[in-house]
Formats: C-alpha cells, structure tokens, sequence
C-alpha cells in the first residue's frame, strides 16, 4: 500500500516537521487575520464612504484572485519591484493574513449587523452606557455568532497552506512528494501511503478544531 | 400630588415633517397615562422620546429635576429612572432570565448581587415565572417573555414607567397574563405612560387618556370622558374603528 516508505529513515518524523511548517503558517495568519478582521470589521460596519469603498474593493480582490496568483505576486513580484527580499514563508503569512482578514472582516461586519437595533436601545433603556452595552451586551452576542463562521475560515485557511509549496516552501504536501519521488523506484506504490498519511495528518489538524466550534454552538445556542 | 414627568412644547420633526407638534403633558406622580390614537399618529415615537432613545427639536422633557430630552451626556443617571419595555421584549438571547433582570442593578446601579438575587426573585415570583429562572429567553412564550422584561424594568426601581404596546407582539391568549401585571403595577400607585391598541385595557387602567392623532393631542380626559364621550369628530371615527355594529 505504500505506506512502508514512512518507517524508511527519519520519513515520518519529516512529514510531521512538514505539518509544522503548515501550521506555523497557518496560525501566525490566523491571529493576524482575527485581529486585523476584527478591527477592519467594525470599521467596515460603520456609514462611511470611504471606507465602504475600500474595503468593497478589498474584499472583491481577495475573492477573486486565486490565492496562488496572490503568493507569485508578492514573492516573486514585490522583491523585482521593491527590491526587497521577502523570504517565502513571509510572503505566505503575508497572503494567508490579506486574504483571512478581508473575510474576517466580513464575517464581523455581517454578525454585528445582525444585531438587532432594539437590543443596543433596550440596553440603553435599562441605564447601561455604550461600554457597558458592548461588553455584556453585543459582544458576547458577536462572539457566539462568529464562532462556527471563523472555525470554518481557520480550517480552510490551513487546508490551503498546502499552496504554499509552489513558492518553494517545504511544508507537509511538498515533503510527501520528495518521500514519493525518493523512493519512486523501490515502492512505486508510495503515493498512496504517503498522500493517505498527509490527508490523515490534514484531518487532525483540523478535526479537533470542529469539535471545539460544535461544542461551543451547543453551548452557545441562539 | 406632585409632578414626575414634564413635557413641554415637544416637537419632533424628521428633515422636513413634523411627527410631533406642541405636545404638552404633566405626568403626576402614581398616575396611570394611556396614549391612543391611530397607527402612525406618532405615539410611539412620542414615548421613545420620553427617554430619549429619540431626539426632538423643540421643547423639553424633565423628569422631576433631571432634564431628560435634549439629549445631554451622562444620560444613563437619568434613563435608569425611566423603565421602558418594548413591543418586541428585547430580552439579552444570551443570559438566563435571572441574568436579564440583575444585569441592570448589578452593572448600572452597583447594587450589592445578594440583594439584587433576592429582589430579582421576588419580582419573577410575582409575575409567575420563578421556576423559569435558568431559561434562556428562546425557551418562553410571548407572553413570558414579556413579564420577564417588565421585571428587568421594575428591579431598576424606575420613577415611571414607559409601556410601547408591548402586547402588540402577543398571541392574543397571551395578552391577558401581561395586562393583568400591568394592571397589578396600576394597583399600587406605579406611575406609567403607556401607548396601547387594546382599547378595554387602555379603559380599565387609564387614569387619563391621550388621544393623539396627526402628531399632535386631539383630545384629553378620564377614561370615562374619553371612551364614553368623546368630542370631537376624530376621536369619535377612531373609536368607531373598534367596534363592529352597524350605525
């Protein structure tokens, strides 16, 4: 089946570091992008023009540019222009963190707008002053709201980073390959073992994290 | 008996349409006001502005000796005097109902929470909802819900009381268990301005009635001079809408 190759040599032990790569790129975007959206979201969710222009602009960049085309652009692209080198794992986080807070962004903007007006006037009615709405009131509520949406951008978020080998990053889907092509002679059957292992390795990663948001809906419930 | 609530010359307008116009109402203190009058005749923007949730252009609102409209900062000292309680209960969906009535005391009047527990359960034993405590507001009814909001009012210990058709929204089986509290407050002298549809309510807890019509009063009176005999023409159409023989 292939996944002998695994136990060759220090195989496996590289295919985790690989996940590490993976996931250093994708955590350091995630809390970027949660911060960044978060702040971008509510900016966005007020009345101003310019700001609305913007970040429309923004946000129909993100969605439409492949995120592949985003990594050439700013790895190969930005250090011809600007001649300056940015290493590749930078240029990810760089791409991971534009494109994750574009749709933090909108994710936050979306959730506070669902709170309805009356809540922010009952609040009021009842003496609270707008800190005090924002922290027992909107706030907990936006959280509750955001959880399933933001799981979701994170486990996407780190499915994607497998993108990033094509920038010459080696993370967890570029170390399968190199196992595969290694030993493509003695078990040609490897790329079943090793890329099974890699969506095994995928899946753990991410499992856990949709447990977590399951379990805070449950607890959160609406 | 002594004045709570003054209003004086209110206008409201909207860019170039007047909603409100002259309004002048003295709100005595255990008074019971009922404003009624057409959808859209501005009533409810009326109470809304009587704690300043909406601003108004001309005139004033001053309860006791707090001005409360215009609009200053430090609002809050005056709102926590005025309960409201909405159409739509507006209950926080994420606390239990014991959470939704101490918020207030616990976080705007810094009340100590042994005392606020047990006033809290007093009041929710009192409109008949102690067992439902823990509940999350999406686990009552209309009518439930409702009584729930008017406790979160009531536990602030407001000077009056504003009520903005909050059966409205109700099941019609639902509407007598929310009346019926209202009409206990009535009881024992809360002082309440009150904007509702039902018309057999508004006549059994009214001290006074305010027909409001076109944004401005039209007429004003016991309940007994109002629903018995109205003067003018529109008053008369208006309560006419709400029977059904023939003339």
């Amino acid at each position: 089946m292939g996944f002998e190759v695994l136990l060759k040599g220090n195989n496996f032990l590289r295919l985790l570091l690989g996940l590490g790569v993976s996931l250093r790129i994708s955590v350091i975007s995630v809390l970027i992008s949660i911060l960044a959206g978060i702040f971008l979201g509510i900016l966005m969710s007020t009345d101003k023009p310019v700001i609305k222009l913007f970040s429309k602009i923004y946000l129909e960049v993100v969605r439409i540019m492949p995120q592949m085309v985003l990594l050439f652009i700013v790895f190969f692209g930005a250090t011809r222009i600007l001649g300056i080198n940015i290493s590749a794992e930078l240029s990810a986080i760089i791409v991971f963190s534009f494109w994750g807070t574009a749709e933090m962004a909108d994710l936050v903007r979306g959730a506070l707008q669902s709170i309805p007006i009356t809540q922010y006037e009952s609040s009021k009615a009842l003496g609270l002053n707008q800190t005090q709405t924002f922290v027992y009131i909107i706030i907990p509520q936006i959280v509750r709201r955001l959880i399933p949406l933001s799981i979701n951008l994170i486990t996407r978020m780190i499915k994607t980073t497998s993108l990033v080998m094509m920038i010459g990053i080696v993370e967890v889907l570029k170390v399968g390959q190199q196992i595969i092509e290694a030993n493509r002679k003695v078990s040609p059957n490897a790329a079943f073992g090793v890329f099974a292992t890699v969506f095994l390795l995928y899946f753990l990663a991410c499992w856990p994290i949709s447990l977590l948001s399951k379990k805070l809906e449950k607890k959160w419930e609406i | 008996m002594s004045d709570v609530l003054r209003i004086e010359n209110l206008e409201k307008r909207y860019e170039d349409s007047i909603v409100l116009d002259d309004i002048n109402i003295t709100v005595k203190k255990g008074e019971v006001v009922v404003i009624v009058g057409p959808s859209g005749c501005g009533k409810s923007t009326l109470l809304r502005c009587l704690n300043g949730l909406e601003k108004i252009q001309e005139g004033s609102v001053v309860l006791e000796d707090q001005i409360v409209n215009p609009v200053s900062k430090n609002q809050e000292k005056v709102r926590e005097k005025i309960g409201m309680v909405f159409q739509t209960y507006d209950l926080f969906p994420h606390m239990t109902i014991l959470q939704n009535v101490m918020l207030a005391p616990l976080k705007v009047k810094k009340r100590n929470k042994q005392d606020v527990q047990t006033e809290a359960l007093e009041l929710l034993d009192r409109v008949g909802l102690l067992s439902k405590k823990d509940k999350y507001p999406r686990q009552l009814s209309g009518g439930q819900k409702q009584r729930v909001a008017i406790v979160r009012a009531l536990i602030m210990h407001p000077e009056v009381l504003l009520l903005d058709e909050i059966t409205a929204a109700l099941d019609p089986e639902m509407v007598r268990e929310v009346l019926d509290v209202v009409l206990s407050l009535a009881k024992e002298g809360r002082t309440m301005v009150i904007v509702t549809h039902e018309m057999q309510f508004a006549k059994a807890v009214a001290d006074r009635v305010i027909f409001l019509d076109g944004g401005k009063i039209i007429e004003e009176g016991s309940s007994k001079e109002i629903f018995e005999h109205p003067k003018t023409d529109r008053l008369k159409t208006f309560l006419k809408s709400f029977t059904y023989d023939e003339q």
